[in-house]
């Protein structure tokens, strides 16, 4: 089997606590994201979903354990890269648009300023922010718009791998709605992988095509895959009346209720430590007739 | 009649405050001179020496007058107009300053990058700080050997501290989230250190800036009365030597309003480099 264009081996992370002693986050967690893949991963606040993404990021150095992107070790952060960081990150002094300019201008140094510019804006409509709104600073914009201005940073650099923090977590309904969509069209013209942190069950079932699973913290783990057996184009409308969808959604809730919990806490004793890969389809009920039957574990 | 603003209510009592200060003092001049004129007697017995009075304040607008109309004209060392004189003082401080802020920021830059730096020099900022800059003159006198260059080596050592530990404050205080900006785009060290680091200082640098500039305008004046020769200190000095205290008060109202406008100058540049999170 050859390895995944993403490809977290044996990760462990540690973090000396108050008493002195250490608290291990995640232990041996190994996983792996295929090119052009878009990937959720759901788990309680504090499991350790930042940490895991920082270390993909390059910004944090794991513990133990290794990361490799397309063959390459991650030993530090990449405009390959791309980062929605979950306090969005802009810098204070200048405007929306020059945030954008910033990350684009890092990217393409040879552009002319004019060039920077067009392009900054194009994808800062691309999030619902036109005019003179991008013209102010980030102090003088909503949460949401912050958002946005973050999203849009990101996304113009078109990164080969989107690291995404909560990015909607600001959001209102209706702009996430929107933004979502946009999110889904960048995505599917492109090769770009994505990464995505989200508490949202809904919302991580409209966007994945698997969802990771973490449980609580300490010695968390990635216990389970979650396959998103719907097919694309999704719309949130639709995704709703198909026969996959509260089979999934009880799944996911059930876990993140009750079993989240059950697993938790366990050191790995040096084991790797693979997610399960759980695929949920009613709509092939003549293979697996029965209930236990549809969850079929095959390890990575 | 229409409410007046805060800002109009402020200046119209401000004004009233002068007024009525001036009135009085204006009004107490006269007995003095009296008393003046009373010790004739004593004059003649003591030769004839002028006594210094205080003069009252429309002896000191005419003052003001006569030298602000006229304030470059040179009649030879010891007869320089007001503006000459405050030209050569700020002269002084700025070389002194910009001098200091040439070592005193790239410096702050270092200290508060590194912690290791930061513990190597914090010994010698926490000795040499306290040190009254005047306490160096004999020395930079003697080292230097050169009255002028001496006066600026010490507004240069009094203004380098509060840049110095405000630079290294600010830049060690930056959020580190601002600084994964710089380095999930791949900025070198100097793009960081000019796109991140240096916008998310401006604020506490300048405030040591202002700080600096307002300590070496104070500095100023005590190093001319040493050094002697030309400025605003010499002046005073001089005027008093002279006994004329009409030049000696407006010397001084007149370093307060240069003082005040370096100071403004500065808390402009506070306002253009401050940000809101
Ligand atoms: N630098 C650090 N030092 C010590 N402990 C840390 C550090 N960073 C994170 N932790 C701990 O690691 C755990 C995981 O933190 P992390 O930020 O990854 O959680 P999260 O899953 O992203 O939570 P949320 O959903 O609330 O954002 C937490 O218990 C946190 O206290
Ligand atoms: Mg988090």
């Amino acid at each position: 089997m050859s390895k995944p264009f993403l490809s977290i081996e044996r990760l462990t992370q540690q973090f000396p606590d108050a008493a002195g002693g250490t608290t291990t986050v995640f232990e041996n967690a190994s996983f792996g994201i295929e090119r052009g893949e878009f990937v959720c991963i759901l788990g309680h606040s504090g499991c350790g979903k930042s940490t895991i993404m920082n270390i993909l990021a390059g910004l944090g150095a794991p513990t133990s354990g290794a990361v490799t992107m397309d063959g390459a070790e991650v030993s530090g952060p990449s405009l390959e890269r791309g980062v929605v960081f979950q306090n969005y990150s802009l810098l204070p002094w200048l405007s929306a648009l020059k945030n954008v300019c910033f990350g684009v201008a890092a990217r393409h140094p040879d552009w002319s300023k004019a060039q920077v510019e067009d392009h900054s804006r194009k994808y800062l409509a691309m999030v619902g922010l036109e005019g003179d709104t991008v013209l102010r600073k980030p102090s003088q914009l909503s949460g949401g718009m912050r958002q946005r201005v973050s999203i849009a940073r990101a996304f113009a650099n078109q990164p080969k791998l989107l690291l995404l923090d909560e990015p909607f977590g600001a959001l209102d309904a209706l702009t996430r709605g929107t933004i979502q969509e946009e999110l889904l069209k960048i995505w599917g013209q492109t090769e770009q992988t994505v990464f995505m942190i989200t508490h949202d069950i809904d919302e991580a079932i409209l966007l994945a095509d698997r969802i990771l699973l973490m449980t609580n913290g300490p010695y968390a783990r990635v216990a389970e895959s979650v396959q998103i057996t719907i097919p694309r184009p999704r719309s949130r409308t639709e995704i709703v009346e198909h026969p996959n969808y509260y089979a999934i959604r009880n799944h996911l809730v059930q876990f993140l209720g009750h079993r989240s919990k059950a697993l938790s806490g366990q050191p790995s004793n040096g084991a790797t430590q693979s997610p399960e890969t759980v695929v949920i389809d009613l709509t092939k009920p003549a293979d697996d007739p029965a209930p236990e039957a549809r969850l079929r574990a095959v390890n990575i | 009649m229409p409410m007046l603003s805060i800002n109009q209510r402020g200046a119209l009592l401000s004004v009233l405050m002068l007024v009525v200060g001036l009135l009085f003092w204006e009004a107490a001049i006269p007995e003095q001179q009296l008393a003046t004129e009373m010790t004739e007697y004593e004059r003649l017995m003591g030769g004839g020496a002028p006594r210094a009075a205080i003069p009252p304040p429309s002896d000191i607008i005419a003052k003001a007058w006569e030298e602000l109309s006229d304030p470059f004209y040179d009649a030879g060392p010891n007869d320089k107009g007001i503006g000459i004189q405050i030209g050569y003082s700020l002269y002084r401080v700025l070389s002194g300053y910009f001098l200091a802020a040439a070592v005193a920021i790239p410096l702050g830059f270092l200290i508060g990058m590194s912690p290791v730096a930061y513990r190597a020099l914090n010994p010698y900022i926490q000795v040499l700080r306290p040190i009254s800059p005047l306490a160096w003159m004999p020395l930079a006198l003697f080292i230097i050997r050169d009255s002028e260059a001496s006066a600026i080596f010490v507004i240069f050592i009094c203004s380098i501290w509060p840049m110095l530990l405000n630079t290294a404050f600010g830049v060690a205080g930056v959020r580190q989230d601002w600084v994964n900006v710089a380095r999930t785009h791949e900025l070198g060290p100097f793009k960081t250190a000019f796109q991140v680091i240096l916008p998310a200082a401006a604020p506490t640098i300048v405030t040591g800036m202002r700080i600096s500039i307002g300590i070496a305008w104070l500095v100023i004046v005590a190093a001319e009365m040493l050094v002697g020769g030309t400025g605003i200190g010499y002046y005073v000095w001089n005027e008093w030597n002279n006994l004329d205290l009409t030049s000696v008060i407006f010397s001084i109202l007149m370093i307060g309003v240069v003082g005040m406008m370096l100071d403004a100058a500065f808390g402009a540049l506070q306002r253009a480099v401050a940000y809101a999170e």
